[in-house]
């Protein structure tokens, strides 16, 4: 299925090939370096006092005793930091009627979720610090809370922030061709109501920031455990009032991110705060308990939805309406809207469907801010839209397959625009259907199904078709104002030795892009990847980008190594035809060698790096080496990217006691061109298992007070090795055509698809009972409840 | 927040308990205070910082140590528990070779990916070859569900797992 890449199509490229990622090997050998494990002289430990209640007024706060407490340095309440900084609007104006009050580092004078940050004590470690915190008085008067979206929304209902009127944060209709004449018409109607709770990424690495600030040459440097350094940057700069030149950001190590640590944080906000205010440099780790109660949280949506169908299976229309929550602020600088935005934009948009309403309504909560989260709105969208299809497919007697195979875009119909405005460049949805139902041998497993049904053993088979969105171009941002990069770049520089260093704007968080670059450099320069050596993370080393994130960091920072690779070739060319007095476009790279059109070895690489760095005396005349190179990308055909797939769940239900036993899990990814399949298919299998982990398991348990339930990892399930799956992949490359290398991204695809098809197996299971099952995560206690057995 | 995070570092030195113990094969003298936890021991006495802080619970693994051979959540014990106990880190297995053949199979597998986890997860790995050296999937799975990987789908460490346990029926003599 490979489709041939001209620039780097060689006998020796790496493109398309599994090779091991090289920096991985120091992680193995437990020599990582993440934040925490960082030590610098006279660093000092921020620990957080945290509002306990869900909202609150904030009646008196008394730190004498915490002052006076051993160890301690500083203790930093609101009033030490005003002045010091610009609140942070989480509000882009591309989003009509978004809005969102001004939000601080710590509480002034209310809190609005248990957990905020009210007051740091800066200690000489962390215990200290601790120990301090406990000495702090404070009087709270609490407030009513407001957890209820659909109370929040209600008429009536008191706004969180008076000044904004209402609760209603963002809002956004869609309605396209004729709904309600094809409802009227339509042979056939289902309808359910579908809910989804709120969970978080639970990145292994809790978020973690250092700050130093030296004020002798008014500097400021972050370690962070961040996938956007270029965009902290710029916020850090922004936010308190440095000039771009004062500040760099470095991400080392990253333990895990999902989309988590990409957002702006009030505690990560007091602490650089308090960096600058103490001149020392500072660190904050955030514990297991403040990680759940802090971090973003994602999902929390009510949807009821709607399907019409004429009696030969083709979806008529399609209408939902959707209810989210996003806590009580819209995160900084993304937003909130984004996530509810994905959900009515992606909403059935696989199918051929042209009458398509909905009603997004984004409600202010006192619980955590949620956003942007590993496959942004996809896993909503999907579980829906595909829920619906198998229970169409149900009501007109139809397999589930069939219904799909009718109504799936054809894959000779691109360009395609959806009915919510979406722009598909070329996908390949039947195809993927069809692979996904060979590689499972679907109808063996139907057969063998019903055959263990007669035995009274209840096996589900759930499939799920499904599109992903990549690549994000200046429209998704930065157009509303945010600063956040859709371009990404790469330098590459030849060294003496014949070897390169080749930084790049994207970032590595585990996802193997430093090999991906690796990768495509080597063999755009016919280098062994050995002698290609990456940077990545650091504002001071790195070209400007955006980072990784949105499933970018191959179809764009790969393409923008590709065409730096590309440039520094020819550079490279033009030395060595000069000084081997021949025509640069008769001469290539191979094997570490300037060669000739037959192949012949002309020149090493690193007699040339030795000529233009030692040895000028020797070129000819005129002749000034360039062995630096620096190539940007950003798409500009389409607003974004699409990828999409197909996905199966075949699991079995104790219908006794509710318990779930996934069995085995496909996924047919067209991601466009793999540059590495072995690193491919486990981004899609982690993405699989994120996708049941919310499906299945993960949910933040919130009381009607506002107060988290679950909030350690004994509490709060996420997916362990022996209740997963093995996950077969397989891949369709359709590439893109917008860019040389063709790759759109592969991230978030596992995600977005797993939980609509583990719903629908479940509910395929469920179907001799005639019941459903429609909320996430699936808990055995929701099964025994549809069963009648609560 | 602070009060669900287990007690850390050096506190009132004048409760400070001497503890010697052997840690990766070196012997070790260290005042501790009785709040100092295991894992903020071997960070920040020793420099060890391939054990991690991650759940503070004992339920993820991420401080997975060997503490006298045995498999241990370093987040559920205090120093001056383990006077006269023998720790064995990632660092210091990684250096003996005892691990090779597990790390070398993860990362052919790609069964790592932001490495949080990885110290925790070849330990266990190591622990459940050397107790069983041809374990099925479904016991490799078992055997490292103390574990949470975040960002593998798990498969390609259960992947890893049964190539080093051919790998080491392989070199046995």
């Amino acid at each position: 299925m490979t489709a041939p890449l001209a620039a780097v199509d060689r006998p020796a490229s790496y493109i398309g090939k599994s090779v091991p990622r090289p920096n991985a090997k120091r992680l193995l050998a437990g020599r990582g370096q993440y934040v925490d494990d960082l030590r610098l002289p006279r660093l000092a430990h921020v620990a957080f006092l945290r509002c306990p209640h869900a909202h609150a007024r904030l009646k008196s706060l008394d730190i004498a005793a915490a002052t006076r407490a051993p160890g301690v340095v500083r203790v930093v309440t609101a009033q030490d930091l005003a002045g010091r900084y610009t609140p942070w609007v989480g509000v882009l104006t591309h989003f009509k009627g978004l809005k969102s009050p001004p939000q601080h580092p710590l509480v002034h004078d209310r809190a609005t979720w248990q957990g905020e940050p009210v007051a740091a004590v800066v200690a000489e470690s962390r215990a200290l610090a601790e120990d301090a915190v406990a000495l702090i008085e404070i009087v709270w008067e609490e407030l009513p809370p407001l957890t209820d979206m659909a109370a929040a929304l209600a008429p009536g209902a008191v706004p969180l922030h008076a000044e904004l009127g209402d609760n209603l944060c963002f809002g956004r209709a869609i309605d396209a061709g004729a709904v309600d004449e094809a409802f009227a018409k339509a042979d056939c109607v289902v309808e359910e109501s579908y809910s989804f709770a709120r969970h978080t990424g639970v990145c292994l690495e809790p978020r973690s920031i250092l700050a130093d600030f030296d004020p002798a040459d008014g500097r400021l440097t972050v370690h962070c455990s961040s996938q956007a350094p270029h965009m902290m940057k710029e916020i850090f700069a922004r936010h308190f009032h440095l000039p771009e030149t004062a500040v760099r950001v470095i991400c080392g190590d990253v333990g895990g991110s999902f989309g988590i640590k990409i957002h702006v944080y009030p505690d990560d906000m007091a602490t650089v705060a308090i960096a600058l205010l103490l001149g020392r440099p500072v660190k904050f780790v955030a514990d297991r308990l403040e990680s759940f109660v802090s971090d973003i949280h994602a999902r929390e949506h009510r949807i009821a939805a709607r399907m019409a169908l004429a009696k030969d299976g083709t979806i008529a229309a399609l209408a939902i309406d959707d209810v989210t929550g996003v806590g009580p602020y819209s995160t900084y600088p993304r937003t909130s809207a984004v996530e509810g935005n994905q959900v009515v934009g992606l909403t059935g948009a696989w199918y051929r469907c042209r009458n398509y309403r909905a009603n997004l309504r984004v409600a202010f909560q006192t619980k955590p801010p949620t956003t942007q989260y590993r496959a942004v709105g996809h896993p909503i969208a999907t579980s829906v839209t595909e829920a619906l299809v198998d229970r169409a497919a149900a009501a007109l007697g139809l397999d589930p397959v069939e219904l799909r195979r009718r109504n799936l875009i054809p894959d000779d119909a691109y360009p395609w625009t959806t009915a919510s405005g979406l722009k598909f460049e070329k996908l390949s949805h039947q195809a993927a259907l069809e692979k996904l139902l060979t590689l499972m041998d679907y109808d063996g497993l139907r057969r063998e199904q019903a055959e263990l049904r007669r035995r009274n053993i209840h096996r589900g088979i759930g499939i799920a078709c499904f599109v992903e969105l990549t690549n994000p171009g200046p429209a998704f941002y930065g157009v509303g104002g945010a600063p956040i990069s859709a371009q990404d770049g790469c330098t590459l520089r030849l060294d003496p030795g014949g070897t390169v260093t080749c930084a790049t704007g994207v970032t590595e968080q585990g996802q193997g892009t430093e090999t991906m670059v690796a990768q495509i450099v080597a063999s755009a320069l016919g280098l062994a990847m050995d002698k290609i050596r990456v940077v990545t993370g650091d504002t001071e080393r790195a070209p400007y980008g955006g980072g990784t994130w949105a499933s970018r960091g191959c179809g764009i920072g790969g393409e923008a190594a590709l065409q730096g690779a590309l440039a520094l070739k020819a550079n490279i060319l033009d030395l060595a035809g000069a000084m081997l007095q021949a025509e640069p476009a008769a001469l290539d790279l191979a094997g570490g060698w300037v060669v000739d059109r037959a192949g012949n070895r002309r020149i090493g690489l690193d007699e040339v790096g030795r000529a233009a760095y030692f040895r000028g005396d020797t070129l000819p005349p005129g002749v000034q080496p360039e062995l630096v190179a620096t190539r940007h990308y950003m798409p500009r055909q389409y607003p974004f990217a699409f990828t999409n797939g197909a996905q199966a769940s075949y699991l079995e239900l104790d219908v006794e006691t509710g318990f779930i036993q996934l069995l085995q899990h496909w996924v047919v990814e067209d991601c466009g061109r793999v540059v590495n399949p072995l690193l491919v298919e486990e981004q899609i299998r982690g993405g699989v298992v994120q996708g049941i982990g919310g499906a299945l398991f993960e949910e933040c348990i919130y009381d009607q007070r506002g107060q988290l339930l679950n909030g350690t990892l004994a509490d709060y399930l996420v997916p362990m090795a022996g209740e997963m799956p093995d996950i077969v992949v397989a891949h369709i490359e359709t590439p893109t055509a917008e860019s040389m290398l063709g790759a759109k991204g592969a991230g978030e695809a596992g995600t977005g698809g797993a939980p609509a098809a583990v719903m629908n197996a479940v509910n395929d299971a469920l179907a001799p009972f005639k019941v459903r099952v429609t909320a996430q995560p699936i808990s055995p206690w929701r099964v025994l409840a549809a069963l009648g057995k609560g | 927040m602070g009060r669900g995070r287990l007690p850390r570092a050096t506190f009132g030195m004048s409760d400070a308990v001497a503890i010697r113990l052997t840690v990766n094969g070196a012997r070790v003298e260290r005042l501790v205070a009785p709040r100092l936890n295991l894992v903020d021991f071997l960070r920040d006495e020793l420099g060890l910082t391939g054990t991690h802080w991650s759940c503070e619970h004992g339920a993820c693994g991420a401080c997975t140590v060997l503490i006298d051979g045995a498999l241990a959540r370093g987040c559920l014990v205090f120093a001056i528990q383990l006077d006269g106990a023998n720790v064995e880190t990632i660092e210091g297995l990684t250096e003996s070779g005892a691990l090779a053949e597990v790390q070398a199979a993860f990362h052919a597998r790609n069964a790592v990916q932001c490495g949080f986890c990885s110290a925790g997860m070849l330990l266990a790995a190591d622990a459940l070859l050397r107790r069983n050296p041809e374990p099925s999937r479904e016991q490799i799975r078992a055997a490292l569900s103390g574990n949470y990987c975040r960002c593998t789908g798990y498969h390609a460490i259960v992947d890893a797992v049964a190539d080093a346990a051919r790998e080491r029926a392989r070199r046995k003599p």
